[in-house]
């Protein structure tokens, strides 16, 4: 019976991942973060994941004015072109998609280092040195990854505006002044907060699948591969299938 | 001291241990020897608890560790140091941080005096100056005495080793040999080694456990098993394969 066999891993796979998250929450009040070590993982996850994020954020605002503007023209509606623009990468395309290329880059890194440690032995070497690897390992990468993503976020959901803003007033010949009021008129604060939200969620899960798959990955090089796809697999379709009950929750919660 | 009490471990179908029972005093010189594959380092690892057995017990100085949970293991793993058959150095450290792990995380000492423990270690495995070296520059020899300094900088009761000298070749399997010798002696530890190499189990066992398909076959002083008669340990000991067993090649 495969399908039986697939839903007890699937079962067992998430009964393991709540222990994973249940120590890691009491490393967490327990006080076993390292400062230098938090410092570390925010440079690896932050700013190393810069240029990704940047272009991103960058040429989706870009495609996205450009298109947008391609329809809205057809019935006069070129001014409201950056309304559009920036509600979707404030609310959906700035999280989602920071989200999916942060757990490309970080979420392949996290279970490819942490795998290769555990094939390697240097996860039972930690263990006999009376430390425990979630407060070594996991607990800073999940920290910085959930203080990283939302502000990744952030600067791809400005980038993003600001591109798809010099799109349609410089490129496309758009009224600046109507451009701009129109986009202000339409977005709401809470829009961004939702997008960040999301964010939050999305840099914990990356980070916790990654790590869970790392730390449990098989002997070998072949081992080290398939944590490492299954990581980054897992991730994506988590982030999206999350995305939408999130974009009806925070919609709820922050609905005026 | 460390008791280990009907010990049973199976990994899906394969019975690994089957019914381990032997003590190690304090102080004690022991080598467990078997074949490949006996469950040698599947035992060792049951020691300090990164395995956990199907049934049986360890107990290390009157402590059931089978009973405890990681964190509370942490703590009787704090009398341990144990040298991997791999090193298992961290390659993202150097060697500095490497031995100085235990004592940077707990923050107890200064940076100075960390600095000149490691110095202590370093020149007690013959490695001196090599503090900022990366584990990638060591030769395999290096590797294994840089683990070693990193098990007993901070002065364990018990040190395991799991096949210190496979891979190495004689001369630095001789120095390893003498290095845990030289370490037994200057800090009156407990020694447990996990090994294959004869030359080594002679040299650095007071006594010898060896262990056939899960189970300890034969218990003694290292003359007596070299000396044995019994086909099985004779056969082990002087290197000679059974011609009933098949070879696949």
């Amino acid at each position: 019976m495969p399908i039986v066999r697939k839903l007890n891993h699937g079962l067992l796979t998430l009964g393991q991942m709540s222990f994973l998250f249940g120590e890691i929450m009491r490393a967490l009040t327990r006080r076993r973060l390292n400062f230098k070590d938090l410092l570390y993982q925010l440079y690896q996850i932050g700013v190393m994941s810069q240029s990704v994020v940047l272009i991103t954020g960058a040429f989706t605002g870009m495609v996205l004015a450009a298109q947008t503007y391609l329809q809205f023209h057809k019935v006069r509606m070129d001014t409201a072109t950056m309304a559009v623009v920036s509600v979707s990468m404030l609310s959906q395309l700035g999280p989602v998609l920071t989200g999916l290329m942060v757990a490309g880059r970080v979420g392949a890194s996290i279970a490819a280092e942490l795998g290769t440690m555990k094939v390697t032995e240097q996860i039972d070497a930690l263990r006999t040195l009376a430390t425990h690897p979630v407060d070594y390992l996991v607990l800073p990468r999940i920290v910085a990854a959930t203080i990283a993503l939302p502000l990744l976020t952030a600067e791809a959901m400005a980038l993003g505006i600001g591109a798809g803003f010099y799109v349609t007033t410089v490129l496309l010949n758009v009224d600046p002044t109507y451009t701009w009021a129109n986009m202000l008129k339409y977005t709401v604060p809470n829009h961004m907060w939702g997008g960040l939200t999301k964010a939050v969620f999305f840099g914990a899960a990356i980070s916790l699948i990654s790590c869970f798959k790392g730390l449990n990955c098989g002997e070998g090089a072949e081992g080290v591969g398939r944590a490492t796809t299954q990581a980054v697999v897992m991730s994506s379709i988590t982030i999206l299938i999350s995305n939408f009950f999130l974009t009806l929750l925070v919609g709820r919660i922050l609905a005026p | 001291m460390i008791e280990v009490r009907d010990l049973k471990k199976s990994f899906g179908s394969q019975k690994v241990l089957d019914g381990i029972t032997f003590n190690i005093e304090p102080g004690e010189s022991v080598a467990i020897i078997g074949r490949s594959g006996c469950g040698k380092s599947v035992l060792l690892k049951h020691l300090i608890g990164l395995i956990r057995p199907d049934s049986g017990e360890v107990i290390i100085d009157d402590e059931h560790i089978t009973a405890l949970d990681e964190r509370e293991l942490l703590k009787v793993r704090r009398k341990f140091g144990m040298l991997f058959q791999s090193a298992a150095l961290f390659d993202s450290l150097n060697v500095a941080e490497n031995i100085s792990f235990v004592l940077r995380r707990e923050r107890q000492l200064t940076q100075k005096e960390i600095d000149e423990r490691v110095e202590e270690v370093l020149e007690m495995v013959e490695l001196p100056g090599t503090q900022k070296k990366k584990p990638s520059e060591l030769s395999g020899g290096m590797r294994k005495r840089v683990g070693l300094a990193r098990a007993i900088i901070y002065k364990p009761e018990i040190v395991l080793y799991d096949e210190p000298t496979t891979g190495l070749d004689p001369i630095v399997s001789d120095s390893i040999d003498q290095l845990i010798i030289r370490v037994r002696e200057r800090l009156k530890i407990t020694t447990v080694v996990v090994t294959h190499d004869t030359r080594s189990m002679r040299r650095v066992g007071q006594r010898i456990l060896m262990m056939v398909q899960g189970k300890i076959y034969a218990a003694g002083p290292p003359e007596e098993i070299f000396s044995s008669e019994d086909p099985v340990i004779h056969r082990f000991v002087n290197g000679i394969s059974d011609p009933k067993e098949e070879v696949i090649f």
